[in-house]
């Protein structure tokens, strides 16, 4: 899932200040789940801008938007946001971009910074795995990927900075090429490792400009 | 000084394509090689690598120059070594992929061939966040091992990345490096061996502290028969003070004896013992099958490369 987390306070009640009715919208899928900006992380920050200095005769409404990245589900709170002076959202920035675009005279603030795709390690715990590189390699590295958990995103690892299985730019880290040689290694497919892997097209992922998925089977598109 | 040296190797129109790497020779006609580093100014004074670079001069049979090493802003590797050669001390050129593309990478080794260099060392560099300026972006676009390949390409091949072929294509003697302490030690053979299979003809280590420990690696490296198809250079590294052999046990994958720290810690006179302790082991190394020479780094103390070579017997 994507993660996120809320922007410091002070950020958020900057950017909200000249607006005298505000609708916090939260978001009903990965960041509800990653406990950033779901509907009762909406209403923690409604009390929290309800209590901030200059803020006190501000109206603030809170509205659950089941998914901000479909059309439908933002304008099941039409009314609300074209109601609203301007809109917290507290969507990823997929969420944040979306409303902006079906309402592009309202101001729209983003409460919450979007951080990686990734999974939940423990209780309040998520860590990166993915990266949306565009041509997935997991295949020949035993399910860890080079690209979002090597902090050089090297292909060929480790670098000469691995020591102890950590990364060198943080003890807390774990060298991906030392996961990816110890799962090998269980695997008994450390000679994938011998085998060296060419420099690869990054145009599949954000370098080849914004990226469009078109499902041709259902895609409206389709034809044209 | 060698013949090499000797020839002023570089002013830009005279610089023969044909020229090859003295570097080279060297290892070639089977001498104890000798490098050392020039760690270009953060600033724009040219003064600053002449002068590391004339005191280097019939010492080394080539100097190493480094690419931001660190992740600090530094001169670039190919200007400076460019000086260096002027000054008659064939340079080796470091680069790494952090701060650069594929395009910006080509488009550099072109220009680092078209002034005469012709000594590669390919490096992954070090993570920018050591560096002073955290904030920057990385760019590994590729790693050092796709680096040797491309540069290898280049040359075997005359090809371009892209597999285009290309016209007056350099021909570095590539390098590349490797640290026989770093785990898991099966991992990192491997990882010598795909540097080679790449296109490295010649390998320097990270400083060899552990003398015993290195020995064992030898055996190693000779069993694969590693020294066969790479030059092999052992790092040293030359401490002037009980602060400077600590520090650098903090930097990742450096293996420092207690011992040697303790002889710096009761030295009466720290600089004379790390010289001390740089002439035991260089001697020691000499005595090892299969290795090609050294790689002195005398970070923030080049003046004592000369000394170091003189006593060690080196360069004769």
């Amino acid at each position: 899932m994507i993660v996120a987390e809320r922007k410091p306070l002070n950020d958020i009640i900057q950017m909200v200040r000249p607006y005298k009715k505000l609708l916090i919208a939260a978001c009903g899928t990965c960041v509800t789940v990653c406990i950033a900006g779901g509907e009762k992380e909406a209403l923690e920050l409604s009390s929290l801008l309800g209590l901030a200095d200059g803020l006190e005769d501000t109206e603030i409404i809170v509205r659950t938007i089941q998914r901000q990245c479909d059309r439908e589900f933002i304008l099941e709170s039409d009314e609300d946001i074209r109601a609203a002076d301007a809109v917290i959202s507290m969507g990823c920035g997929a969420g944040v971009q979306f409303i902006a675009e079906l309402y592009p005279s309202k101001r729209i603030i983003p409460a919450l910074n979007t951080k990686f795709i990734g999974v939940n390690r423990d209780v309040g715990y998520w860590t990166e795995m993915c990266q949306g590189c565009g041509n997935c390699l997991l295949d020949r590295t035993a399910g860890i990927c080079p690209v979002s958990r090597c902090s050089k995103s090297i292909f060929n690892g480790p670098c000469g900075g691995s020591s102890g299985g950590r990364c060198e730019i943080d003890p807390d880290l774990e060298c991906a090429w030392q996961l990816i040689y110890e799962r090998l290694k269980v695997q008994d497919r450390l000679d994938t490792l011998t085998e060296t892997i060419p420099p690869r097209d990054w145009s599949s992922n954000r370098d080849g400009g914004p990226r469009r998925v078109r499902k041709s089977s259902v895609s409206p598109e389709v034809g044209k | 000084m060698t013949d090499n040296m000797k020839a002023s190797p570089v002013t830009h129109s005279d610089v023969s394509l044909e020229y090859t790497s003295g570097l080279e020779r060297e290892f070639g006609s089977g001498k104890f090689v000798v490098t050392a580093e020039i760690g270009p100014p953060r600033s724009a004074d040219a003064s600053h690598v002449e002068k590391t670079a004339c005191s280097l001069r019939g010492f080394v049979h080539a100097a190493n120059v480094t690419d931001n090493q660190t992740a600090i802003v530094r001169m670039s590797s190919i200007a400076a070594a460019y000086i260096g050669q002027t000054c008659g001390v064939e340079t080796v050129v470091q680069m790494t992929c952090r701060d650069r593309n594929r395009i910006a990478i080509q488009s550099d080794l072109l220009g680092a061939y078209a002034l005469g260099l012709r000594n590669l060392l390919c490096l992954s560099g070090d993570h920018q966040s050591f560096g002073d300026h955290p904030q920057s972006k990385n760019v590994f676009d590729i790693d050092s091992i796709q680096l040797i390949r491309l540069a290898a390409d280049m040359k075997n091949d005359g090809v371009f990345a892209n597999g285009k072929k290309g016209k007056n294509m350099p021909k570095f003697f590539i390098g590349a490096t490797i640290n026989p302490f770093a785990d898991p030690e099966e991992l990192q053979l491997i990882r010598l061996r795909k540097k080679i299979e790449a296109g490295a003809r010649f390998i320097q280590t990270q400083a060899v502290y552990d003398i015993d420990r290195f020995e064992k690696w030898m055996e190693k490296v000779r069993r694969l028969g590693i020294h066969k198809e790479a030059y092999i250079q052992a790092g040293i590294l030359v401490n002037k003070s009980l602060r400077s052999i600590e520090m650098t046990r903090k930097v990742s994958g450096m293996c420092i004896p207690d011992s040697l720290i303790e002889r710096m810690r009761k030295a009466e006179n720290a600089q004379e013992e790390g010289v001390a302790i740089a002439l035991e082991l260089i001697g020691r190394l000499r005595r090892i099958e299969g290795l090609s020479g050294i790689h002195i780094m005398a970070v923030g103390w080049e003046s004592i490369v000369p000394t170091i070579v003189r006593e060690a017997g080196l360069m004769q």
